[in-house]
């Protein structure tokens, strides 16, 4: 029972990035009609915000510090974060310290910027073209940005690690009723779920509540008959562009501690959640978080030893297993509509 | 014994009986018309007889052979073409592309893996292929790509596409839909051409009463899925109930 | 002749004639001048031209033709070279065994994976297809090992078997004797011209799967694979079942993509899972789209194309650059440099990246639609014309379908 506990809080934080994502490009496609594949390009940028934000923060001079010496004697030289100097040492430290959680802000504008740029300067120019030229155009989209970000920030992952107070990890077992250290879960990980359902909740209420999500959800059910009714469609769709690439852009920002932001993170997430989006049915948002979360879960149980033994290779190959499996079965994916893209 | 028998068909979509006890025989060598008001189950029933919709109940024999549960290809290939409301062509090939592929359908069936053999080997189809051309006054237009055809043109491409392959039953759905005067006019001189010189059967659901009466030898008026009366076209215009159901004031 | 028409006869032998002439052809200059780095004819770049050249033309038969946008053709390239390696390690250096196995083997897989995938047809079909060399790959990489040798890849150790193998026989690939490595240096004037064996042995099975492709195009089957894209509609209730033709087109691209595989390792006897992997299939993707999808010759065209600058662009250094700009005052040849780093050497992706947009943006049918274009400037030919050439050639715009 607890390591069944254990494998679903396992495959909660990677179900959370993969569902946050698929929630992104559904949303994209639901809207637009475009089959974006440099969405996983867009997660990546949102980690590349956290690490911009850190190394913007840690940017430093270097002062002598008289009170230390060096074994020469002379006086050392230490650097000092403007920011330290500019608000002393405890609030300076503090805001360094924070710098991940504090990059929600600064991606924020800045996601929303790509997404608009993006929208207006590419995207909109496809709206009628063939899914296959969307997926190649977006496609080539993602490799530019991709080396792009690999051209500043270099081939190599960079550590981005979470405030100090949530290092270690949580014994959620003794809160359940278990013995300690049955199951142990790293704070970041529990923040990370915790922070993707607040996400998921706010894009669910936004579109559920707001003048503007309903006719978003009215656009995606049938964009032809809005239209007639006057209303400004394209121009709503593109600040939903500019939401999905923040949502991404945000699950990417709290995702930089758990796995060092590289440059390929893009693309090794998108192929996965494309199948996510597959699973759970071209078009439906319900859909793509369900299966988001459903995948990571297998995924994680597919990881144990006990499951590794009987079938080897399973944890390799499980969501793809899965896709297929549902694929087969359930043509439309687990909650898809009739007549997504099946023209 | 009818080329086509339809006994006792039932279909529900839901709480909708789309067709009830719908039963139908189309005479060999005849036109016989489906019409009825919108929603009275014509494309339903059309759809039955094509192999895409599976009754609840009943049977549709063909020369006695049941239809039920075969795909449209292999519907095909007993002998029944169906020509589409609005024409379903081969658009990004040739006029002459898109009639090759009905004349080796009949030819080699529903599969032949004919891969490393040359078109401009096969005599016989090219010149069967050319014939149906001329017929149909398109063999100028042979080169161009079906896309950039007029939609009169389209249409009789989509005809010539059928015919070519000498089916015993012709399928029309609705043959002269969103078409101008002049466009319907020449469709009803081709379709009735085509009947005299090859006594084909056709089963023709339509709306337009003009073209209805001026092509049909039989009519069957349907209203909510079920059949109201058989008759010839002139019994039909002065039938009383078919008048109330139907034509209204219109034919009055 | 060969039950082609004129046309393509005289095309096919133009064909035949550049493929032999590509170790003259991309040398044009000589060996000591500044432009020798843009020459493309060394053996091992010539190699991967006619390869993956063999590699989209198969693709093409299945995407261009049919429509079916597959993301997981890598697979069967993967398959091809592990075979052929296997064919090493239990037989010898010959590579013709290794190759008959290499498209047996991805037909079989193909007859497998197609006949799962086609149940499904547009974005569908693709994430299946994605989904199973994805899976290959994975399992490539781990519980397969004793099969692939992981991580390391499977290359030949001095305890294999190789029954075949005698005094005196080759210990590289080879054709019965042929070496692949072998080559003849020819030095004209300034110029030095490298014939391969290798090259030409590509070469020659490039014709002959290029011929193969043509009488493909132009058989019935091909208009049946294009009616396929067109109208799967009309095709139904034209008697004919799309689902066996699809499967055939599906087949068939595999072999070639298996062929492409072995071939690969009959260059350069290894075989690694790295070729099994999704990127590997998006490349075929490029250089089919990048050359014109359901062309005959835009895919080879695409393929040479990605290869020759991936080759001669990520080789390009900023000392290269200086070189070239030097005529430029300091702060200007500087500020150029700067602006091409990040273009060249292993930038090259990013160069290949905007291209690649700048295509699908302006020319959705690639770069034979370019030719085209510009010829037709040149030429002065009106539209009537180019309405006719339409109707011969498939539409190059493609589309997930």
């Amino acid at each position: 029972m607890d390591a069944i506990i254990l494998q679903v809080l396992n495959g909660l934080d990677k179900g959370s990035a993969y569902a946050l994502i698929a929630l992104g490009l559904t949303l994209i496609f639901g809207t637009l009609g475009v089959v974006n594949f440099a969405h996983g390009a867009l997660f990546m940028l949102g980690s590349f915000c956290a690490v911009t934000l850190q190394k913007l923060l840690s940017l430093s001079f270097t002062v002598e510090d008289p009170t230390q010496k060096d074994f020469l004697g002379n006086p050392l030289k230490v650097d000092t974060p403007y920011i330290v100097s500019w608000f002393g040492d405890a609030t300076g430290n503090a805001i360094l310290n924070w710098s991940v959680p504090l990059a929600i802000l600064f991606a924020i504008p800045v996601m929303l910027l790509v997404g608009y740029v993006m929208e207006r300067g590419l995207i909109k120019h496809f709206y009628k073209r063939p899914h296959a030229d969307q997926i190649l155009v977006t496609f080539g989209l993602a490799i530019v940005i991709q080396e792009i970000v690999k051209y500043f920030y270099g081939a190599n992952p960079i550590p981005t690690p979470a405030p100090d107070v949530f290092r270690g990890s949580v014994d959620f077992g003794v809160m359940i009723g278990f013995a300690q250290n049955e199951i142990i879960y790293p704070y970041w990980r529990l923040v990370y779920f915790l922070f993707s359902a607040v996400i998921i909740g706010a894009v669910f209420a936004f579109l559920r509540f707001t003048t503007f999500g309903m006719v978003v959800r009215a656009g995606m059910a049938d964009r032809e008959t809005v239209g007639l009714l006057g209303i400004n469609i394209d121009k709503r769709f593109t600040i939903m562009f500019g939401i999905a690439a923040a949502v991404a852009g945000l699950a990417g920002v709290m995702y930089a501690p758990i796995n060092s932001p590289n440059y390929h993170m893009g693309m090794d997430f998108l192929v996965l959640s494309f199948v996510v989006v597959v699973v759970g049915g071209m078009g439906s948002l319900p859909g793509a978080v369900l299966a988001g979360f459903l995948l990571g879960i297998l995924e994680s149980f597919a990881s144990m030893n006990e499951v590794k033994s009987i079938i080897p290779g399973i944890d390799q190959i499980i969501i793809y297993l899965v896709a297929i499996i549902i694929l087969l079965t359930r043509p439309r994916g687990l909650m898809g509509r009739k007549g997504v893209m099946e023209e | 014994m009818g080329i086509l028998e339809v006994s006792n068909v039932n279909k529900r979509f839901g709480g909708l009986q789309a067709l009830g006890n719908v039963n139908l025989d189309v005479a060999k060598g005849t036109v016989h018309a489906i019409i009825g008001p919108n929603g009275a189950g014509k494309s339903t029933l059309l759809n039955v007889l094509v192999g895409k919709l599976v009754p609840d109940t009943g049977t549709v024999l063909f020369n006695g052979t049941s239809v039920l549960g075969l795909k449209p290809f292999e519907i095909n290939q007993l002998g029944i073409s169906r020509v589409f409301q609005t024409p379903e062509i081969f658009s990004d090939l040739s006029v002459f592309e898109n009639m090759l592929i009905p004349c080796f359908a009949k030819r080699d069936g529903s599969f032949r893996m004919h891969a490393l053999e040359s078109i401009a080997s096969e005599k016989d189809i090219i010149e069967k292929a050319e014939h149906m051309l001329a017929e149909v006054n398109m063999a100028d237009k042979r080169h161009m790509t079906a896309s950039s055809l007029s939609r009169g043109d389209k249409r009789r491409l989509e005809m010539a596409m059928c015919l070519v392959q000498e089916p015993k039953l012709l399928l029309l759905d609705e043959p002269t839909a969103g078409m101008a005067r002049a466009d319907t006019n020449n469709t009803i001189d081709l379709l009735n051409q085509i009947h005299d010189s090859r006594e084909i059967t056709m089963v023709i659901i339509e709306h337009d009463m003009h073209v209805v009466f001026s092509l049909a030898k039989r009519i069957t008026v349907l209203a909510q899925g079920t059949p109201l009366v058989e008759d010839t076209p002139d019994n039909i215009k002065g039938h009383p109930k078919v008048k109330e159901a139907y034509l209204g004031e219109a034919a009055a | 002749m060969l039950g082609l028409s004129k046309k393509d006869t005289t095309f096919l032998l133009v064909v035949i004639f550049l493929t032999l002439a590509t170790p003259i052809l991309l040398q044009p200059f000589p060996e000591n001048s500044a432009l020798a780095q843009f020459n493309a004819g060394y053996p091992d770049l010539m190699q991967r031209f006619a390869i993956f050249g063999i590699f989209a033309i198969g693709f093409n038969i299945l995407f261009g033709l049919t429509g079916y946008l597959s993301f997981g053709h890598a697979a069967f390239l993967g398959v091809g070279s592990y075979s052929v390696v296997w064919m090493y390690k239990l037989l010898n250096y010959n590579v013709l065994p290794g190759l008959v196995l290499a498209i047996v083997m991805s037909g079989l897989f193909a007859l497998f994976i197609g006949y799962i995938s086609l149940r499904r047809s547009g974005i569908y079909f693709s994430i299946l297809t994605l989904a199973f060399a994805q899976m290959s790959f994975n399992l490539a990489y781990s519980v397969l090992t004793p099969l692939t040798n992981g991580e390391t890849g499977l290359q030949v150790y001095n305890n294999d078997p190789q029954v075949l193998m005698s005094e005196g026989s080759p210990t590289s690939p080879h054709f019965f004797g042929i070496v692949m490595n072998e080559a003849t240096k020819v030095d004209v004037g300034g110029w030095q011209f490298t014939f391969s064996n290798g090259y030409y042995f590509c070469a020659i099975i490039a014709i002959i799967v290029f011929y193969l492709s043509l009488r493909i195009f132009r058989s019935p089957f091909g208009i049946m694979l294009r009616a396929i894209k067109t109208n799967q509609t009309r095709m139904n209730y034209t008697g004919l079942n799309p689902r066996p033709y699809t499967l055939a087109a599906f087949v068939i691209s595999g072999m070639y993509a298996g062929l492409a595989g072995g071939l690969l390792a009959a260059m350069d006897p290894l075989a690694g899972a790295e070729r099994m992997q999704w990127t590997a299939s998006g490349e075929v993707v490029l250089m089919t789209i990048l050359g014109g999808a359901g062309t005959l010759m835009g895919p080879v065209l695409g393929a040479g194309f990605i290869k020759y600058f991936e080759n001669i662009f990520s080789k390009i250094n900023d000392s290269i650059l200086h070189s070239w700009f030097s005529a430029l005052p300091d702060g200007l040849e500087d500020f150029v440099v700067f602006v091409f780093h990040p273009f060249i050497g292993k930038g090259w992706h990013l160069t290949l990246g905007l291209l690649f947009m700048l295509v699908v943006i302006f020319l959705p049918g690639g770069l034979i639609e370019g030719g085209n274009r510009i010829w037709n400037v040149i030429s002065g030919k009106n539209r009537k014309k180019k309405r006719d050439e339409a109707a011969h050639h498939p539409k190059p715009t493609s589309h997930v379908n």
